[in-house]
Protein backbone atom coordinates (compact mmCIF):
# COMPACT_ATOMS: atom_id res chain seq x y z
CA UNK A 1 0.00 0.00 0.00
CA UNK A 2 2.95 2.37 0.65
CA UNK A 3 5.93 1.20 -1.44
CA UNK A 4 9.19 2.19 0.27
CA UNK A 5 10.97 3.18 -2.96
CA UNK A 6 8.49 5.99 -3.66
CA UNK A 7 8.26 9.58 -2.44
CA UNK A 8 4.85 11.07 -1.65
CA UNK A 9 3.05 14.42 -1.54
CA UNK A 10 0.45 15.57 0.95
CA UNK A 11 -1.95 15.73 -2.03
CA UNK A 12 -1.54 11.99 -2.64
CA UNK A 13 0.73 11.90 -5.67
CA UNK A 14 3.76 9.62 -5.74
CA UNK A 15 7.13 10.04 -7.44
CA UNK A 16 9.52 7.22 -8.22
CA UNK A 17 13.05 8.50 -8.84
CA UNK A 18 15.39 6.56 -11.15
CA UNK A 19 19.20 6.59 -11.14
CA UNK A 20 19.31 8.50 -14.46
CA UNK A 21 17.67 11.65 -13.08
CA UNK A 22 14.19 10.79 -14.39
CA UNK A 23 11.13 9.92 -12.34
CA UNK A 24 7.67 8.44 -12.78
CA UNK A 25 4.67 10.22 -11.26
CA UNK A 26 1.20 8.93 -10.40
CA UNK A 27 -1.45 8.99 -7.69
CA UNK A 28 -1.52 6.80 -4.62
CA UNK A 29 -3.66 3.85 -3.63
CA UNK A 30 -5.41 6.13 -1.13
CA UNK A 31 -6.14 8.74 -3.85
CA UNK A 32 -7.57 6.25 -6.35
CA UNK A 33 -9.73 4.72 -3.64
CA UNK A 34 -11.10 8.12 -2.65
CA UNK A 35 -11.87 9.00 -6.30
CA UNK A 36 -13.60 5.75 -7.18
CA UNK A 37 -13.86 4.52 -10.78
CA UNK A 38 -11.49 6.64 -12.91
CA UNK A 39 -12.91 7.39 -16.36
CA UNK A 40 -10.47 9.94 -17.80
CA UNK A 41 -6.97 11.23 -17.14
CA UNK A 42 -6.04 14.54 -18.76
CA UNK A 43 -2.26 14.60 -19.20
CA UNK A 44 0.17 17.29 -20.46
CA UNK A 45 2.16 17.44 -23.71
CA UNK A 46 5.60 15.89 -23.83
CA UNK A 47 8.15 18.68 -23.42
CA UNK A 48 6.08 20.78 -21.03
CA UNK A 49 7.85 21.96 -17.88
CA UNK A 50 6.26 22.32 -14.47
CA UNK A 51 7.30 23.87 -11.19
CA UNK A 52 6.98 21.92 -7.98
CA UNK A 53 3.31 21.87 -6.96
CA UNK A 54 2.06 23.07 -10.37
CA UNK A 55 -1.06 21.48 -11.84
CA UNK A 56 -0.09 19.17 -14.69
CA UNK A 57 -3.43 17.52 -15.39
CA UNK A 58 -6.67 16.22 -13.94
CA UNK A 59 -8.08 12.83 -13.10
CA UNK A 60 -11.83 12.36 -13.49
CA UNK A 61 -13.88 9.66 -11.83
CA UNK A 62 -17.60 9.00 -12.19
CA UNK A 63 -18.38 11.16 -9.22
CA UNK A 64 -15.66 13.79 -9.05
CA UNK A 65 -12.54 15.41 -10.52
CA UNK A 66 -9.15 15.98 -8.92
CA UNK A 67 -6.17 18.09 -9.95
CA UNK A 68 -2.80 16.47 -10.47
CA UNK A 69 0.09 18.43 -8.99
CA UNK A 70 3.79 17.94 -9.72
CA UNK A 71 5.63 16.46 -6.73
CA UNK A 72 8.85 18.13 -7.88
CA UNK A 73 9.93 20.45 -10.71
CA UNK A 74 10.54 18.71 -14.00
CA UNK A 75 10.12 18.42 -17.75
CA UNK A 76 7.71 15.86 -19.17
CA UNK A 77 9.57 13.18 -21.14
CA UNK A 78 6.69 10.78 -21.64
CA UNK A 79 3.02 10.35 -20.75
CA UNK A 80 1.17 7.08 -20.18
CA UNK A 81 -0.82 6.86 -23.42
CA UNK A 82 -2.49 3.59 -22.41
CA UNK A 83 -4.58 5.51 -19.87
CA UNK A 84 -6.56 7.04 -22.76
CA UNK A 85 -8.20 3.68 -23.41
CA UNK A 86 -7.67 2.11 -19.99
CA UNK A 87 -8.16 4.77 -17.30
CA UNK A 88 -9.17 1.96 -14.93
CA UNK A 89 -5.45 1.08 -14.67
CA UNK A 90 -5.22 3.97 -12.19
CA UNK A 91 -7.63 2.08 -9.90
CA UNK A 92 -6.26 -1.37 -10.54
CA UNK A 93 -2.53 -0.69 -10.36
CA UNK A 94 -1.88 2.89 -9.16
CA UNK A 95 1.87 2.31 -8.57
CA UNK A 96 2.44 0.31 -11.76
CA UNK A 97 0.35 0.38 -14.96
CA UNK A 98 -1.45 3.47 -13.65
CA UNK A 99 1.64 5.74 -13.80
CA UNK A 100 0.87 9.08 -15.43
CA UNK A 101 3.97 10.98 -16.53
CA UNK A 102 7.71 10.42 -16.74
CA UNK A 103 9.72 13.56 -16.01
CA UNK A 104 13.28 14.72 -16.13
CA UNK A 105 13.79 15.92 -12.56
CA UNK A 106 14.95 19.52 -12.34
CA UNK A 107 13.92 20.08 -8.72
CA UNK A 108 14.82 18.26 -5.54
CA UNK A 109 12.90 15.85 -3.37
CA UNK A 110 13.38 17.69 -0.09
CA UNK A 111 9.69 18.52 0.40
CA UNK A 112 8.42 15.00 -0.27
CA UNK A 113 7.34 12.45 2.32
CA UNK A 114 8.83 9.00 2.67
CA UNK A 115 6.54 5.97 2.90
CA UNK A 116 6.41 6.06 6.68
CA UNK A 117 5.49 9.75 6.89
CA UNK A 118 2.89 9.35 4.13
CA UNK A 119 1.34 6.35 5.86
CA UNK A 120 1.02 8.43 9.03
CA UNK A 121 -0.66 11.23 7.04
CA UNK A 122 -3.16 8.87 5.41
CA UNK A 123 -3.94 7.16 8.67
CA UNK A 124 -4.65 10.58 10.25
CA UNK A 125 -6.92 11.58 7.32
CA UNK A 126 -8.97 8.41 7.41
CA UNK A 127 -9.79 8.63 11.12
CA UNK B 1 -20.19 18.85 13.91
CA UNK B 2 -23.28 16.99 15.02
CA UNK B 3 -23.48 13.22 14.92
CA UNK B 4 -24.61 11.76 11.58
CA UNK B 5 -27.91 9.90 11.55
CA UNK B 6 -27.75 6.18 10.84
CA UNK B 7 -30.20 3.90 9.06
CA UNK B 8 -31.00 0.45 10.50
CA UNK B 9 -28.57 -0.97 7.89
CA UNK B 10 -25.51 1.02 8.95
CA UNK B 11 -23.70 -2.01 10.40
CA UNK B 12 -24.61 -4.08 7.33
CA UNK B 13 -23.01 -1.46 5.03
CA UNK B 14 -19.85 -1.41 7.10
CA UNK B 15 -19.70 -5.22 7.08
CA UNK B 16 -19.92 -5.03 3.26
CA UNK B 17 -16.99 -2.57 3.33
CA UNK B 18 -19.03 0.30 1.88
CA UNK B 19 -17.47 3.72 1.51
CA UNK B 20 -19.62 5.90 3.75
CA UNK B 21 -20.35 9.61 3.22
CA UNK B 22 -22.37 12.37 4.84
CA UNK B 23 -25.52 12.65 2.73
CA UNK B 24 -27.81 15.38 4.06
CA UNK B 25 -26.84 14.56 7.63
CA UNK B 26 -27.07 10.78 7.11
CA UNK B 27 -24.16 8.33 7.19
CA UNK B 28 -24.82 6.58 3.86
CA UNK B 29 -22.97 4.20 1.50
CA UNK B 30 -21.79 6.00 -1.65
CA UNK B 31 -20.40 2.77 -3.07
CA UNK B 32 -19.38 -0.75 -2.13
CA UNK B 33 -16.09 -2.41 -3.18
CA UNK B 34 -17.45 -3.26 -6.68
CA UNK B 35 -17.52 0.47 -7.46
CA UNK B 36 -20.03 2.86 -9.02
CA UNK B 37 -19.70 1.59 -12.61
CA UNK B 38 -20.15 -2.09 -11.67
CA UNK B 39 -23.09 -1.24 -9.40
CA UNK B 40 -24.67 0.91 -12.12
CA UNK B 41 -24.29 -1.89 -14.66
CA UNK B 42 -25.70 -4.46 -12.24
CA UNK B 43 -28.88 -2.38 -11.90
CA UNK B 44 -29.20 -1.97 -15.69
CA UNK B 45 -28.57 -5.63 -16.54
CA UNK B 46 -29.30 -7.69 -13.40
CA UNK B 47 -30.19 -6.09 -10.09
CA UNK B 48 -28.96 -3.80 -7.34
CA UNK B 49 -30.11 -3.36 -3.75
CA UNK B 50 -30.23 0.12 -2.19
CA UNK B 51 -30.76 1.23 1.37
CA UNK B 52 -33.20 4.13 1.19
CA UNK B 53 -34.23 4.08 4.84
CA UNK B 54 -33.16 7.71 5.12
CA UNK B 55 -36.22 8.78 3.11
CA UNK B 56 -39.02 10.40 5.13
CA UNK B 57 -42.51 8.95 5.56
CA UNK B 58 -45.50 11.06 6.58
CA UNK B 59 -48.92 9.45 7.10
CA UNK B 60 -52.07 11.55 6.66
CA UNK B 61 -55.33 9.96 7.81
CA UNK B 62 -58.90 11.06 8.40
CA UNK B 63 -61.98 12.47 6.66
CA UNK B 64 -59.99 15.55 5.54
CA UNK B 65 -56.88 13.65 4.36
CA UNK B 66 -57.74 13.72 0.65
CA UNK B 67 -58.55 17.43 0.75
CA UNK B 68 -55.28 18.21 2.58
CA UNK B 69 -53.11 16.28 0.11
CA UNK B 70 -55.00 17.85 -2.82
CA UNK B 71 -54.32 21.28 -1.27
CA UNK B 72 -50.60 20.57 -0.76
CA UNK B 73 -49.74 18.93 -4.09
CA UNK B 74 -50.32 19.78 -7.78
CA UNK B 75 -51.09 16.26 -9.06
CA UNK B 76 -54.66 14.90 -9.05
CA UNK B 77 -54.82 12.93 -5.81
CA UNK B 78 -58.50 12.06 -6.21
CA UNK B 79 -57.61 10.14 -9.39
CA UNK B 80 -55.48 7.70 -7.37
CA UNK B 81 -57.18 4.40 -6.63
CA UNK B 82 -56.35 2.57 -3.41
CA UNK B 83 -53.05 0.78 -4.04
CA UNK B 84 -51.79 3.37 -6.52
CA UNK B 85 -48.82 5.74 -6.21
CA UNK B 86 -47.89 8.92 -8.02
CA UNK B 87 -45.00 11.35 -8.24
CA UNK B 88 -45.78 14.89 -7.18
CA UNK B 89 -44.43 17.82 -5.17
CA UNK B 90 -45.02 20.25 -2.35
CA UNK B 91 -44.97 23.74 -3.86
CA UNK B 92 -44.77 27.20 -2.36
CA UNK B 93 -47.31 29.86 -3.38
CA UNK B 94 -44.84 31.05 -6.06
CA UNK B 95 -44.77 27.59 -7.66
CA UNK B 96 -41.23 26.67 -6.54
CA UNK B 97 -40.43 23.49 -4.68
CA UNK B 98 -40.63 22.70 -1.01
CA UNK B 99 -39.76 19.14 -2.11
CA UNK B 100 -40.77 16.38 -4.50
CA UNK B 101 -42.43 13.24 -3.20
CA UNK B 102 -44.46 10.10 -3.81
CA UNK B 103 -48.08 9.87 -2.66
CA UNK B 104 -49.38 6.38 -1.81
CA UNK B 105 -53.15 5.96 -1.52
CA UNK B 106 -53.57 3.53 1.36
CA UNK B 107 -57.33 4.02 1.71
CA UNK B 108 -60.19 6.38 0.90
CA UNK B 109 -59.03 8.58 3.78
CA UNK B 110 -55.38 7.54 4.24
CA UNK B 111 -52.22 8.55 2.37
CA UNK B 112 -48.53 7.84 2.83
CA UNK B 113 -46.25 10.65 1.64
CA UNK B 114 -42.62 9.69 0.95
CA UNK B 115 -40.24 12.64 0.93
CA UNK B 116 -36.53 13.34 0.62
CA UNK B 117 -34.34 12.62 3.65
CA UNK B 118 -32.75 16.06 3.75
CA UNK B 119 -36.15 17.79 3.59
CA UNK B 120 -38.01 15.44 5.89
CA UNK B 121 -38.26 17.78 8.90
CA UNK B 122 -39.14 20.79 6.72
CA UNK B 123 -41.79 18.72 4.89
CA UNK B 124 -43.34 17.41 8.08
CA UNK B 125 -43.55 20.95 9.46
CA UNK B 126 -45.09 22.10 6.13
CA UNK B 127 -47.80 19.43 6.26
CA UNK B 128 -48.47 20.09 9.95
CA UNK B 129 -48.72 23.82 9.31
CA UNK B 130 -51.53 23.32 6.79
CA UNK B 131 -53.28 20.39 8.48
CA UNK B 132 -55.37 22.23 11.13
CA UNK B 133 -57.85 23.44 8.50
CA UNK B 134 -58.52 19.80 7.56
CA UNK B 135 -60.00 17.02 9.63
CA UNK B 136 -57.07 14.60 9.70
CA UNK B 137 -54.05 13.41 11.66
CA UNK B 138 -50.46 13.80 10.44
CA UNK B 139 -47.82 11.40 11.74
CA UNK B 140 -44.10 11.44 10.99
CA UNK B 141 -43.30 7.74 10.60
CA UNK B 142 -39.74 8.28 9.33
CA UNK B 143 -37.85 7.12 12.44
CA UNK B 144 -39.95 3.95 12.71
CA UNK B 145 -39.67 3.02 9.02
CA UNK B 146 -36.97 1.25 7.03
CA UNK B 147 -36.91 1.13 3.24
CA UNK B 148 -34.92 -0.82 0.69
CA UNK B 149 -35.09 -0.60 -3.11
CA UNK B 150 -34.49 -3.67 -5.26
CA UNK B 151 -33.94 -2.39 -8.80
CA UNK B 152 -33.09 -4.02 -12.11
CA UNK B 153 -34.53 -6.45 -14.65
CA UNK B 154 -34.10 -9.47 -12.35
CA UNK B 155 -35.92 -7.82 -9.42
CA UNK B 156 -39.09 -9.82 -9.84
CA UNK B 157 -37.38 -13.18 -10.13
CA UNK B 158 -35.22 -12.43 -7.09
CA UNK B 159 -38.07 -11.21 -4.90
CA UNK B 160 -40.89 -13.61 -5.82
CA UNK B 161 -39.48 -16.67 -4.00
CA UNK B 162 -39.35 -14.58 -0.80
CA UNK B 163 -43.05 -13.73 -0.74
CA UNK B 164 -46.48 -15.35 -1.19
CA UNK B 165 -47.77 -12.09 -2.68
CA UNK B 166 -48.00 -12.45 -6.46
CA UNK B 167 -45.68 -9.71 -7.73
CA UNK B 168 -46.30 -9.91 -11.46
CA UNK B 169 -49.83 -8.38 -11.20
CA UNK B 170 -48.53 -5.30 -9.34
CA UNK B 171 -48.41 -2.62 -12.01
CA UNK B 172 -45.75 0.08 -12.31
CA UNK B 173 -46.54 2.73 -9.68
CA UNK B 174 -48.89 0.42 -7.77
CA UNK B 175 -48.34 -1.23 -4.39
CA UNK B 176 -49.73 -3.78 -1.99
CA UNK B 177 -49.12 -5.04 1.53
CA UNK B 178 -47.59 -8.43 2.14
CA UNK B 179 -44.77 -10.33 3.75
CA UNK B 180 -41.24 -10.64 2.44
CA UNK B 181 -39.02 -13.18 4.21
CA UNK B 182 -41.68 -13.36 6.90
CA UNK B 183 -41.60 -9.61 7.52
CA UNK B 184 -44.67 -7.42 7.03
CA UNK B 185 -44.05 -4.73 4.47
CA UNK B 186 -45.46 -2.40 1.87
CA UNK B 187 -44.40 -3.72 -1.55
CA UNK B 188 -44.26 -0.94 -4.13
CA UNK B 189 -43.38 -1.30 -7.81
CA UNK B 190 -41.51 1.99 -7.99
CA UNK B 191 -37.96 3.25 -8.12
CA UNK B 192 -35.48 5.94 -9.01
CA UNK B 193 -33.33 4.12 -11.55
CA UNK B 194 -35.43 3.74 -14.71
CA UNK B 195 -35.52 -0.04 -14.29
CA UNK B 196 -38.22 -2.40 -13.11
CA UNK B 197 -38.03 -2.93 -9.38
CA UNK B 198 -39.61 -2.86 -5.97
CA UNK B 199 -39.35 -0.58 -2.99
CA UNK B 200 -40.08 -2.31 0.32
CA UNK B 201 -41.14 -0.37 3.41
CA UNK B 202 -41.05 -2.11 6.76
CA UNK B 203 -40.58 -1.51 10.49
CA UNK B 204 -37.12 -0.06 11.11
CA UNK B 205 -35.93 -3.00 13.19
CA UNK B 206 -37.03 -5.52 10.53
CA UNK B 207 -35.05 -3.83 7.74
CA UNK B 208 -31.89 -5.87 8.16
CA UNK B 209 -33.82 -9.17 8.00
CA UNK B 210 -35.34 -8.23 4.63
CA UNK B 211 -32.05 -6.78 3.36
CA UNK B 212 -30.18 -9.98 4.21
CA UNK B 213 -32.88 -12.21 2.67
CA UNK B 214 -32.85 -10.25 -0.60
CA UNK B 215 -29.04 -10.17 -0.70
CA UNK B 216 -28.91 -13.93 -0.18
CA UNK B 217 -31.57 -14.64 -2.81
CA UNK B 218 -30.11 -12.22 -5.35
CA UNK B 219 -26.35 -12.64 -5.08
CA UNK B 220 -26.30 -15.91 -7.09
CA UNK B 221 -28.16 -14.05 -9.86
CA UNK B 222 -25.69 -11.16 -9.95
CA UNK B 223 -27.33 -8.77 -7.50
CA UNK B 224 -24.94 -6.20 -6.03
CA UNK B 225 -25.47 -3.89 -3.07
CA UNK B 226 -25.68 -0.44 -4.66
CA UNK B 227 -24.79 2.94 -3.18
CA UNK B 228 -25.78 6.55 -3.66
CA UNK B 229 -23.08 7.04 -6.30
CA UNK B 230 -24.79 4.83 -8.87
CA UNK B 231 -28.23 5.91 -7.68
CA UNK B 232 -27.25 9.36 -8.94
CA UNK B 233 -25.88 8.23 -12.32
CA UNK B 234 -28.90 5.96 -12.85
CA UNK B 235 -31.45 8.68 -12.15
CA UNK B 236 -29.48 11.23 -14.20
CA UNK B 237 -29.61 8.97 -17.28
CA UNK B 238 -33.41 8.90 -16.87
CA UNK B 239 -33.70 12.67 -16.22
CA UNK B 240 -35.30 12.10 -12.84
CA UNK B 241 -35.13 15.28 -10.76
CA UNK B 242 -33.09 15.53 -7.58
CA UNK B 243 -33.95 18.19 -5.02
CA UNK B 244 -31.10 20.71 -4.71
CA UNK B 245 -30.18 20.13 -8.36
CA UNK B 246 -32.99 20.22 -10.95
CA UNK B 247 -35.55 21.50 -8.44
CA UNK B 248 -35.42 23.73 -5.37
CA UNK B 249 -37.09 26.79 -3.89
CA UNK B 250 -35.90 29.03 -6.76
CA UNK B 251 -37.24 26.90 -9.65
CA UNK B 252 -40.90 26.40 -10.45
CA UNK B 253 -42.54 23.20 -11.58
CA UNK B 254 -43.12 24.18 -15.23
CA UNK B 255 -39.57 25.30 -16.04
CA UNK B 256 -38.34 22.07 -14.41
CA UNK B 257 -40.20 20.17 -17.13
CA UNK B 258 -42.61 18.76 -14.56
CA UNK B 259 -45.78 20.14 -16.12
CA UNK B 260 -47.07 16.55 -16.21
CA UNK B 261 -47.47 16.52 -12.42
CA UNK B 262 -49.30 19.86 -12.44
CA UNK B 263 -53.05 19.45 -12.95
CA UNK B 264 -54.18 23.06 -13.18
CA UNK B 265 -57.79 22.01 -13.77
CA UNK B 266 -58.10 19.88 -10.62
CA UNK B 267 -59.11 22.81 -8.40
CA UNK B 268 -57.16 24.98 -6.00
CA UNK B 269 -53.79 23.93 -4.60
CA UNK B 270 -50.80 25.81 -3.22
CA UNK B 271 -48.83 27.29 -6.12
CA UNK B 272 -51.63 27.05 -8.68
CA UNK B 273 -52.05 30.80 -9.27
CA UNK B 274 -48.32 31.29 -9.85
CA UNK B 275 -48.18 28.36 -12.26
CA UNK B 276 -51.25 29.61 -14.16
CA UNK B 277 -49.47 32.94 -14.61
CA UNK B 278 -46.22 31.19 -15.56
CA UNK B 279 -48.04 29.15 -18.16
CA UNK B 280 -49.43 32.30 -19.78
CA UNK B 281 -46.00 33.98 -20.06
CA UNK B 282 -43.10 32.49 -22.02
CA UNK B 283 -40.62 30.81 -19.68
CA UNK B 284 -37.20 32.53 -19.77
CA UNK B 285 -35.31 29.29 -19.13
CA UNK B 286 -35.73 25.60 -19.68
CA UNK B 287 -34.19 22.38 -18.37
CA UNK B 288 -32.40 20.52 -21.18
CA UNK B 289 -30.17 17.49 -21.55
CA UNK B 290 -26.73 17.88 -23.10
CA UNK B 291 -23.60 15.98 -23.99
CA UNK B 292 -20.18 17.55 -24.20
CA UNK B 293 -18.38 16.90 -27.46
CA UNK B 294 -14.90 15.97 -26.25
CA UNK B 295 -14.05 13.03 -24.06
CA UNK B 296 -11.96 15.22 -21.76
CA UNK B 297 -14.80 17.70 -21.21
CA UNK B 298 -16.67 16.31 -18.23
CA UNK B 299 -19.21 18.75 -16.86
CA UNK B 300 -20.19 18.60 -13.19
CA UNK B 301 -23.08 19.76 -11.02
CA UNK B 302 -23.47 23.56 -10.69
CA UNK B 303 -21.01 24.58 -13.44
CA UNK B 304 -22.01 27.74 -15.35
CA UNK B 305 -23.54 27.73 -18.83
CA UNK B 306 -21.94 30.66 -20.65
CA UNK B 307 -22.35 32.65 -23.84
CA UNK B 308 -19.77 35.18 -24.93
CA UNK B 309 -18.11 35.11 -21.52
CA UNK B 310 -21.38 35.80 -19.68
CA UNK B 311 -23.25 33.29 -17.57
CA UNK B 312 -26.67 32.49 -19.04
CA UNK B 313 -27.56 29.33 -17.15
CA UNK B 314 -26.22 26.54 -15.00
CA UNK B 315 -25.67 22.80 -14.94
CA UNK B 316 -27.90 21.03 -12.43
CA UNK B 317 -26.40 17.54 -12.60
CA UNK B 318 -23.70 16.08 -14.83
CA UNK B 319 -21.46 13.03 -14.93
CA UNK B 320 -19.86 10.55 -17.28
CA UNK B 321 -22.75 8.16 -18.09
CA UNK B 322 -21.83 4.51 -17.54
CA UNK B 323 -24.66 3.21 -19.76
CA UNK B 324 -24.37 5.69 -22.63
CA UNK B 325 -20.59 6.13 -22.56
CA UNK B 326 -21.02 9.89 -22.96
CA UNK B 327 -20.40 12.88 -20.72
CA UNK B 328 -23.98 13.88 -20.01
CA UNK B 329 -25.72 16.53 -18.01
CA UNK B 330 -28.85 18.53 -17.36
CA UNK B 331 -28.83 22.32 -17.40
CA UNK B 332 -31.06 25.36 -17.30
CA UNK B 333 -30.47 27.38 -20.45
CA UNK B 334 -32.26 30.40 -21.97
CA UNK B 335 -35.39 29.18 -23.75
CA UNK B 336 -34.12 30.59 -27.05
CA UNK B 337 -31.16 28.18 -26.92
CA UNK B 338 -33.17 25.16 -25.81
CA UNK B 339 -33.42 23.47 -29.22
CA UNK B 340 -32.54 19.86 -30.06
CA UNK B 341 -29.13 19.79 -31.69
CA UNK B 342 -28.41 23.32 -30.52
CA UNK B 343 -25.08 24.24 -28.95
CA UNK B 344 -24.37 25.79 -25.60
CA UNK B 345 -21.08 26.39 -23.83
CA UNK B 346 -20.24 25.12 -20.37
CA UNK B 347 -17.45 26.57 -18.32
CA UNK B 348 -15.30 23.77 -16.93
CA UNK B 349 -12.58 25.07 -14.59
CA UNK B 350 -12.27 28.35 -16.49
CA UNK B 351 -12.49 26.83 -19.98
CA UNK B 352 -15.66 27.26 -22.10
CA UNK B 353 -16.40 23.94 -23.84
CA UNK B 354 -18.99 23.01 -26.45
CA UNK B 355 -22.05 20.98 -25.54
CA UNK B 356 -24.89 19.77 -27.73
CA UNK B 357 -28.50 19.68 -26.58
CA UNK B 358 -29.82 16.15 -27.01
CA UNK B 359 -33.13 14.38 -26.32
CA UNK B 360 -33.99 13.18 -22.82
CA UNK B 361 -34.30 10.83 -21.09
CA UNK B 362 -30.80 9.78 -22.13
CA UNK B 363 -31.74 6.19 -21.33
CA UNK B 364 -35.05 4.38 -21.50
CA UNK B 365 -35.46 0.69 -20.75
CA UNK B 366 -36.65 -1.36 -23.72
CA UNK B 367 -39.61 -3.19 -22.22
Amino acid sequence: MFPADLKYTKDHEWLKPAADGTALVGITQYAQDALGDVVFVDLPEVGASFAEGAEFGTVESVKTVSELNMPSAGEVLDVNMTLADHPEAVNEDPYGKGWMVKIKLTGNLADLLDAKAYEALVSAESH
Amino acid sequence: MSELMKTPLNAAHRALKAKMVDFGGWDMPVQYPAGIIAEHEAVRTKAGLFDVSHMGEIRVKGPGALALVEHLTPNAVSKLVIGQVHYTAFLYENGTFVDDLLVYREGDEEFLLVVNAGNSDKDFAWVQQHAPAFDCTVVNESPATGQIALQGPLSLSILQPLTKTPLEPIGYYFFTHGEVAGIKCLISRTGYTGEDGFELYCAANDTETIWNAVMEAGTPQGLLPAGLGCRNTLRLECKMALYGHEIDDTIHALEAGLGWIVKLDKGPFIGRDALLAAKAAPAPRKLVGFKTLEKRDIARDHMPVVQGGKQTGFVTSAAPSPTCGLNLGLAYVPTGLAKMGGRVQIEIRGRAVEAEIIPTPFYKRTK
